[in-house]
């Protein structure tokens, strides 16, 4: 399915938050995410679905003031 | 000082963005001898991970970590970074953003006040970048925030303190609520004048991440709050119109 990854379009097999963490080879990272501008917990991805065309944000710790 | 039932050391806080380099920024965090650094969260690649590399160094320094919402314009957007803040790095802690204004970087007051309602309520530990304004930061306070922190001016500018008047209201008004200038500050003499009006800490980044020196600057400004701090202590003078000599003229020579 097409998922908004970050701002770009992609198109996935995964059919919840959890894989498309896998697919997109972000392993281990420490990293926080939302789905469709809402925030979904780390312990909530492998129960998170995704439909075509979501907006899937993922954010790591980063520089700032 | 006391932060939401932990006690802090240290009364100066910084910012590890626009650093020349990785090793410069570590460099800079120890000789400020700061105990708590802000930091924010980006977009991170699954392939590229920077975010990682970054968050290993914050790790190796040892210190507090506060989360920002930086860069958000609405009650939504930094509620939803918060909640993201708190899954990552574990902390009830969040400094609340909400900006308001493209070119002051001025926060919307009106939506810091909502978003620290919800934040509050939901368990999150506030520490809101506001402005001087007295009314606001009550409303603050009632919202369950236990600290705040009044922009010395815009962000990045380096101005100092743009408004004395409002900041010592503001102390003066809430004498036992911790209060931390946060943006604006450019040089340590603006950060000892902070200390000096009896503020507990101060907030930086700018002013030392883009110093020639910012290792030699952090360590300059660790110095000027520490000196800021003792003179608040120590009760300065009020100051006068009229001198009036220091040296006693009883007893001095008559050579006329």
């Amino acid at each position: 399915m097409q998922i908004i990854v970050n701002g770009v379009e992609q198109k996935l097999r995964a059919t919840t938050l959890a894989q498309a963490l896998d697919e997109l080879d972000y392993g281990d990272s420490i990293v926080a995410t939302a789905l469709n501008g809402r925030f979904v917990a780390a312990a909530a991805r492998v129960s998170t679905a995704l439909a075509n065309g979501d907006a899937l944000e993922i954010v790591a710790p980063m520089q700032g003031g | 000082m006391n932060l939401y039932g932990i006690e802090v050391a240290s009364r100066l806080w910084l910012g590890t963005a626009r650093y020349p380099s990785p090793a410069i920024l570590s460099d800079a965090v120890r000789a400020s001898g700061t105990d708590i650094v802000t930091v924010s969260l980006r977009r991170e690649s699954g392939t590229q991970r920077g975010g990682q590399n970054f968050w290993s160094i914050i790790r190796g320094l040892g210190v507090r970590v506060l989360p920002n919402t930086a860069g958000c314009h609405s009650v939504k957007e930094a509620v939803t970074t918060a909640q993201m803040a708190r899954d990552i790095f574990q902390t009830s802690w969040i400094k609340l953003e909400v900006i308001g204004e493209v070119d002051t970087l001025q926060p919307d007051v009106f939506g810091l006040v909502e978003a620290a309602n919800v934040l509050c309520a939901d368990g999150f530990e506030v520490f809101p970048y506001t402005t001087d304004d007295l009314v606001v930061a009550e409303r603050l306070l009632e919202a369950g925030c236990r600290v705040l922190m009044p922009w010395g001016a815009p962000i990045g500018t380096g101005m100092g303190l743009n408004n004395i008047f409002g900041l010592r209201a503001l102390r003066a008004h809430f004498p036992e609520v911790p209060l931390i200038v946060d943006a604006g500050i450019g040089r340590p003499s603006h950060a000892a004048a902070a200390m000096e009006l009896g503020y507990d800490g101060v907030l930086l980044n700018t002013a030392v991440a883009m110093a020639g020196d910012p290792v030699l600057m952090a360590g300059a400004f660790a110095k000027a709050i520490e000196a800021g701090r003792a003179a608040f202590l120590a009760q300065p003078m009020e100051s006068r119109d009229i001198a009036t000599p220091s040296t006693p003229l009883l007893g001095k020579a008559w050579l006329e």
